[in-house]
Formats: structure tokens, sequence, C-alpha cells
């Protein structure tokens, strides 16, 4: 593999820094350290450049600023959700069976229930009209999947939920979206609201939830009562004006964005398509956000393509990062219906604006060429020998 | 050489891994995520990932993890279950040697590219007239020959076990000079899938287990057990036997009638011992052959009485059955083949 030509197609496990988030967030790491919580002139400084970038966030989102509570990411975001949901109202919690973990967990560990989807992974309407009750305090379902990219229906969602479960919250995990969709807009149903920094240009660390007006939730953190008594301890000052400056930048400049990127995945798509018999998209294009393309390969395993795309320089990844590395069946996939096997061959390559033309031309020789290595190898003998 | 270094966490394949990268080979290494459930001693904990990728980054190599826990279970825990509940005594790890690391990791290394597949094993290979042969380690006390007499020439012949000419203490001296966090670290005991909470607590969730008796040489009742699925031929431990006196061994399980004979360890000896799937690792049939019958235990000396009968030149302890044997030649250095004691 060469050092100096990484083709990075995984822009949903993380994007590269911004420059401009960079640049917000240095001065800070170097001079104003201040606690944003004190009284002095030093911890003043720190506040100001909080509250500004509170501003510039609920302004990207379309809501107010003290609905934003900063977190430390997504998944703290969506923890703080589901789970202050259910602690405040004592109601149940029901999501997505296509959640992220940091949703999906939290909501069965409190013994709550899963909302069917269809074979592209959104959620079925008149499923969650039955499965939803005036018991429950919490319904969560993403704006993006991060596996697939599939859009969810949100406002009809929104509707059911209104209608059938009335006391409940509505939860939307935004984390995979805010690069793609008119986030404000769509998020303009929901009560609460989760994004992360890193997705779009911020720095690891660092996220937010949006917290409507009205709506009760208990913390997770309790101590000094920052965020309004919602996330106690200090903010990471210099992380959170680092996302204000992406975010801002990503909002301005989405619609230009989503173009040049979606005519580059259609191109990968239309590519592979083209070149590798059998790979087939889990989704319609139109289904999805416009940076993802996800596909299976049949006959051929995740592992075993990623390790080769790597040595042709090209990081990808089969579906959402996992702690042990290992590429366990996705249960996205299952969710829709795809058979265990079959989704044991998923790729998710996930571009994002600084993906080129060159990298798309690059991934079109080597995920092709590790393909059909993978399918022309034949296994060596099995072990041992017969007896004489 | 492009090889493919399997590297389970521990401090053996650590060092496997780095004397390659000393020697200038194209390295990658791999961590196999065997087992999905429960596990606190074993080879697949996400700390123990977590130290393969930390060798593996010291070392500046790339690292992977493949997902074989469906072919672990398939190929190990459910003939492990099946065992007991037949009344044989598995062993596991052999089970994953012949059709995990030597089996379905080597076909994905040929598949990658890669032209070797390395492992941490004590063990050595040698020349043979009709091709590469399996030898015991250097390091006579961690030898791990036992656990990989399946492996055949061809297997071989694209293997490498880099630490098998070294000492353990040379391997964690090794280690310790890198700096590899590993160096220390305690060597993995017993089967890597069960919990402390032991094999009974495994094994009920998953077969029914029987009490049993204890009976001695006359047939008179002197204990019981709690589960006959769990009594091995030779065990001495665990039989419920009270009070005081000579050393007790179970002798005989009598599997159907959950009937274990129990009895002094001079019962235990047979002149001859009932094999079952035996296989020579190369084109001659030996005379004389040095046999042991576990993962550390003595050789004896034997010969073979046909094909399926071992002839111990003194008496040897009773072998449980689905045990492996496994031959030597009489150097107590080159393995000749195996069998399973029926």
């Amino acid at each position: 593999m060469s050092e100096d030509a990484i083709v990075y197609l995984d822009c949903a496990a993380t994007t590269p820094m911004r420059p401009v988030a960079v640049e917000a967030m240095l001065p800070l790491l170097r001079d104003g350290f201040g606690n944003p919580s004190g009284g002095h002139a030093v911890a003043r400084a720190a506040r100001k450049v909080l509250e500004e970038s509170r501003e510039t966030v609920a302004a990207c989102l379309g809501v107010d600023p003290h609905e934003v509570v900063f977190t430390s990411g997504g998944t703290e975001a969506d923890n703080l959700a589901v789970r202050g949901a259910v602690e405040s109202a004592e109601g149940g919690a029901a999501c997505s069976a296509v959640e992220h973990h940091a949703v999906l967990d939290p909501v069965l560990a409190l013994g709550g229930r899963t909302l069917a989807v269809d074979s592209v992974g959104r959620v079925d309407l008149d499923a969650l009209d039955a499965a939803l009750d005036d018991d429950l305090a919490v319904v969560s379902v993403m704006l993006a999947n991060n596996e697939t990219g599939v859009v969810q229906p949100l406002r009809a969602v929104a509707e059911v939920v209104r209608r059938r479960a009335p006391g409940a919250l509505l939860h939307t995990d935004a984390v995979q979206a805010v690069c793609w969709l008119d986030v404000a807009d769509l998020v303009s149903v929901a009560d609460l609201i989760s994004v992360s920094a890193h997705k779009f240009g911020g720095a690891k660390g660092v996220g937010a939830l949006v917290v409507r007006r009205g709506v009760e939730l208990a913390p997770l953190l309790r101590g000094g009562g920052q965020e309004q008594e919602r996330r106690s301890g200090t903010q990471n000052v210099a992380g959170i004006a680092a996302m204000a400056a992406a975010m801002a930048e990503t909002v301005t400049e989405r619609s230009a964005v989503v173009e040049a990127v979606r005519a580059r995945r259609d191109l990968l798509e239309d590519g592979l398509q083209a070149a590798v018999e059998g790979l087939w998209p889990t989704s319609p294009r139109d289904a999805r956000v416009a940076g993802m393309c996800h596909v299976v390969v049949p006959d051929v395993l995740s592992e075993s393509m990623l390790l080769l795309m790597e040595r042709g320089g090209v990081m990808a990844s089969a579906a959402s990062s996992c702690a042990s590395g290992a590429v366990d069946p996705s249960h996205v996939l299952a969710a829709m219906g795809v058979d265990r096997r079959r989704a044991m061959g998923s790729l998710r390559l996930s571009l994002g604006r600084d993906t080129t033309d060159a990298d798309i031309d690059r991934a079109l020789e080597v995920i092709p060429a590790a393909v059909s290595q993978l399918r022309g190898a034949r296994p060596v003998a099995a072990t041992g020998t017969a007896a004489p | 050489m492009r090889v493919l270094v399997a590297m389970s966490g521990g401090v053996d394949s650590s060092v496997a891994a780095a004397v390659l990268a000393a020697e200038g080979h194209d390295v990658t290494g791999v961590t196999m995520k065997l087992w999905g459930g429960e596990s606190d001693s074993g080879c697949c904990s996400v700390a123990d990932v977590d130290d393969a990728r930390r060798v593996a980054s010291q070392l500046d190599i790339a690292h992977f993890v493949f997902n074989f826990s469906d072919e672990f279970d398939r190929h190990v825990v459910d003939p492990y279950v099946a065992a007991h509940a037949s009344g044989r005594t598995p062993n596991p790890c052999i089970e994953c040697n012949r059709h995990l690391k030597f089996a379905a990791l080597h076909e994905r290394a040929t598949q990658l590219g890669f032209d070797a597949l390395a492992t941490g094993h004590h063990a050595t290979i040698v020349a043979g007239h009709d091709g590469p042969r399996l030898a015991r380690g250097h390091d006579r006390a961690k030898d791990q020959s036992y656990v990989l007499h399946v492996l055949s020439p061809e297997i071989l012949s694209r293997c490498l076990f880099p630490v098998g000419h070294l000492g353990k203490a040379e391997v964690r001296r090794l280690a310790g000079e890198l700096g590899l966090r590993t160096a220390a670290k305690a060597e993995s005991q017993d089967v890597c899938f069960i919990t402390r909470r032991g094999r009974q607590d495994f094994l009920a969730g998953r077969i029914p287990l029987r009490a049993g008796r204890l009976v001695d040489g006359q047939g008179a009742v002197v204990g019981r057990v709690d589960a006959v699925e769990l009594v091995t031929v030779g065990q001495r431990k665990g039989l419920d036997l009270g009070g005081a006196g000579e050393r007790r061994y179970a002798t005989h399980v009598d599997f159907g009638t959950a009937t274990v004979t129990v009895g002094t360890v001079d019962d235990l000896l047979v002149g001859r011992q009932a094999l079952a799937d035996r296989r020579w690792t190369g084109a001659e049939v030996p005379g004389a052959v040095l046999a042991q019958v576990s993962a550390h235990g003595r050789p004896a000396l034997a010969s073979l009485d046909g094909s399926d009968e071992l002839v111990w030149q003194e008496p040897q302890p009773r072998v449980a059955p689905g045990q492996a044997v496994v031959l030597y030649d009489m150097d107590d250095r080159v393995v000749l083949g195996g069998a399973v004691a029926a």
C-alpha cells in the first residue's frame, strides 16, 4: 500500500476536521482556557465563546439557544434522550429496529421495544401504529441510518406518535444527517435531537442534544448543574467552538456539497454495479443520504474485502464500527430481512466533501480487483491425511 | 514473504509477529473473534483484541479482526457439548486448531494472497522425506505439538511457528525488550469459552446433566456425582467418596446407566489401548512409537497392533474415550501421527 495515496471512504465513521474548526479550536486550547462557569474575566471569555457557539448551533438546527445541551458526543446525547425521558416520565421506550446501538442498547436495557422496518429499512407506519400505546415515555427514530444512509419518514412517524402515544417524546438521532439534509426543517417535529461534531468536520468528543422548550428530561450526569442542570460537567469549550464553526460551514455549503457528492456517489455505485457481478445496493439511492453507498457483494466476506482494499489504499468499513473491530452481523440488515450470510458481504462506502473524482477512480480499480481475487481463490486441502 | 500472523493478544503471538517483522517479512496481524458469548479466561475478549492491536501498532504492522464465531460454534463449541453429552472427553483446542486456525484462517490467508500463516505456538516444523513434519517446540514444558498434531504436510508447508525454537523465558525477554504490553501477561488457562463459573455451569445451560452413582470394583455403591457427563476416566478430583484412604480414580464410566467405577491407580492400568481415527502424517508406518495422551503428559513406549490398537510396552493408565493420542518418533521429537482413544 502506498502511504501517500489514501482514499478515505469512511466518512460515516468520522470525518477529517474542517480547517475552520481547527482554527476555532486552537486559540482556546492555547489561551482561552477559562472555565465558563466562573465569575472573572478569564471565565467570562470562555463563557462568551460557549454562548456564541450555542447560538450558532441553535441557528443551524432551527431551535432556540436555550434548547441546546452540549454533550460529550452523539452516544451521550442519545443516552440522555432515552434514559432521561424514561426516568422523567416513568414510561416505556420504543425505537426503530435499525437505530444505532447508542439508542438501541439503552432502549433494550430499559425493557423497551423495537419497531419494525420495511425492506428498505424505513419504519413501517402501519406496524408503528399498532406498536405504540400511551404508556410510552419516548419513541426514538433516527433521521438517517449510520449503516445504510436510509432516511426515515420522520414527519409521518411524528404524526403517528402524536396520535397513538400523545404522552411520548419523539427523539431523533440526527448524527448522520447534518451533512446531507436540511436538518432544521426535518427535525422541527421532534422533541429531542442528537448531533455529533466529528461527523461533520468537528472534533471527537463533542455533541449536542436539542431539548425542545417545555420538555422534561432527567439528567444522566448530576453535579455542578451546567447546561441548565441537564448535563453537569465543565463544558469542552474548544470542542464546542469547533463544532459550531464546522456546523455553520456545513449548513452554508450543504446544498452545493450534496450535489457534488451525490454525483460522485452515483458514479461509484454505477461503476461497482457494472464491474462486480451480483453486487446489489441495500436500498434505492433516492432513499439514502447523498454520501452513502451501501452494497452487498455476494459470496465474499466484508472483512476479506476490507483487508485487500486497505492494501490498495482504500479505507472503508462493513457496517458501523464496533469496539472489538470485528465485523458482526448487522442488526440493521437483519431488520430489513437480509439473511445473515448475505449480510456478511456488506460494504459501506461513505463519501464526504473532500472525496475527489480520483478517489472514485481508485476505488473502482481496487474494489472489483479485490472481489475477483476473493472469488477466484481456491482453498487448499483440509487438514490431515488419510490413513494409508 | 507476505505473512498473516494470528495474534491472540498473548505474549507468544506478539513475539511471533515481532520476530517476523524483524526478519523483514511483510507482516499483517489478525485476531480471530471466536466466541460470541461470555468469557473471562479466553482468547476473544475485547481486552485481548486491544492488546493484539496495540502490539501491532507498536510493531507498525496492519491489524484486522476476523469474525469466525459461527465456525467456532459449529466446529468447536457444538462438538464439545455433544462429546460431553455422549460421555466422551473432548479436546476443543485441537478442534480449534484443526478447523479454525489451520483451516478457516489458513484458507483465508491463501485467499488474501498471503504466502504463509504464522502463529505463536510452541512447535517446530522439520523436513521429512515427503514434506514438512510437525515436531516439538524447543521449550519442552511449553510444547504444543500435541494440540497441533492434526496438521497435514500441505498445511504445514504454508505455516510458520516463529517462537517454536525459543524458550518461554526468551519469548518474555524479547517482548520486554520491545516494550510490548503483553510481556508479562498471564498464560491463558483452560477452555477459552468456559467462564470461571466452570464447565458444569456452561454445560448445564445446554444439555441435561444426570447425577451418577460411584461404585467400587465389586459394584457396591460408594458415592455419587452431580453430572456423569463431566466425569473423565482417570479423574480423581470431584469424586465424592467421603472419608480418607487410598486415592481413587474413575476407572470406567458406564454412560448409559450413569455408573462410574472407581478404583486405585493400579486399576486404571491397561496393556492395550483401542484407537479410532488413526492417521499418519507421512507415508511410512513406524513399528514403535512414543505415545502421548494429554497436552503435557509424558509419552510412553508403544507399538501398533494392526491399525486400531496401541500396545503399551509397560501398562499405562486407560485413556478417556475422546482424548487424543499423539504418536511421536523414538527420538520423542517428530509427530508421526495421531488418533482418538476409543
